[in-house]
């Protein structure tokens, strides 16, 4: 076994444990944890497939921020354990039949899946050889331009999540105080101060 | 593919080594400590009275939003990483749809920022 196939048997397994005990963990947020791990390990699959422009992609924006969007989720929703336990048993046969129709069509697909004799000449992005282009410049040299309208699109939807996310829960409080920044800025220490010239025995 | 991962050795002994010590950090505390139990110990000690409630409370949903604007950023930054590699062959028509992406976000940033999102009140 070479160290290739060790690393790869190494990750997958990783992979494999930490999205089994994503659904088996009791506590939704050793759930999350869990599924932090499945990313990591298939961070390092990435990686022994040579694209480690994915490898880090995936650690900067899965592991350290969709995960953390997915505890804040968690934490949130304010679960009631004992009362999801007790609608387990309701919902099984459902979540059985929905399972059974799942693992039906992955059957489906495995068993009939093939590529077309042209398929491989007729891809439009050739993978360049990764001894002369590395794969984060490979991809640089074909998102912005062959790609162009795709990527315009993407920044497009970013916008339109960006904004959604402020008006969905973005509520302005009217009756706290704020920092102005400006009107401190501008304040007169003439206008702000009065000297008063008080005689001995008299109020104001 | 055996030269890449070699590159990666470095950051396998520095995996190895951090997980080693965290193993050895939690055994030896099993191993070495002593434990004593009684309920009074190993109940919730909250400043001297009882615990109110669950640890477990709702999140105020403006955490979430500060989170979904850090990803939308998140993304944009993982868009300019293999622009900036690539940055010799992009040519024009690369460079300014990098700028049109760049100003369209932008766009979202002035109305983030006008908003008042990022304030925290």
């Amino acid at each position: 076994m070479t160290v290739a196939d060790f690393a790869f048997y190494a990750f997958a397994v990783t992979t494999l444990v930490g999205g089994l005990f994503t659904v088996l963990a009791r506590n939704p947020v050793h759930s999350v944890l869990w599924l932090i791990m499945a990313f990591i390990g298939s961070a390092g699959l990435f990686v022994v497939l040579g694209a480690e422009f994915l490898a880090m992609l995936l650690m900067i924006v899965y592991v350290g921020a969709v995960a953390v969007l997915f505890l804040f989720v968690v934490m949130m929703l304010d679960v009631d354990f004992a009362e999801l336990k007790a609608g387990m048993a309701k919902y099984m046969p459902l979540a059985l039949l929905i399972a059974v129709v799942l693992l039906m069509q992955m059957g489906m697909i495995y068993g009939t899946w093939q590529f077309a004799d042209g398929a491989e000449a007729a891809r439009r992005a050739v993978t360049p050889d990764m001894t002369e282009v590395e794969n984060t410049a490979a991809l640089g040299q074909l998102i912005y331009d062959d790609y162009f309208l795709l990527f315009q699109l993407s920044g497009l939807v970013l916008l339109v999540a960006m904004i959604g996310a402020i008006v969905l829960t973005l509520r302005h409080r009217k009756d706290i105080k704020r920092q102005d920044v400006l009107a401190q800025m501008y304040r007169d220490p003439a206008k702000a101060l009065e000297l008063v010239d008080v005689k001995p025995g008299q109020g104001l | 593919m055996e030269d890449l991962l070699r590159e990666y050795l470095p950051i396998v002994i520095f995996l190895a080594v951090a997980v080693g010590l965290g193993l050895v950090l939690v055994l030896a505390a099993a191993v070495l400590a002593v434990r004593h139990p009684d309920p009074e110990k190993v109940s919730a000690y909250e400043c001297g009275f009882n615990a109110f409630d669950d640890a477990r409370m709702k999140f105020d949903v403006r955490f979430y939003l500060v989170s979904i604007l850090f990803i939308i950023f998140d993304l944009e930054i993982a868009f300019l990483f293999p622009w900036a590699v690539a940055f010799k062959d992009v040519g024009m028509i690369g460079f300014w749809s990098m700028m049109v992406f760049l100003a369209v976000l932008t766009i979202g940033f002035a109305y983030e920022w006008k908003k008042g999102a990022l304030e925290w009140e």
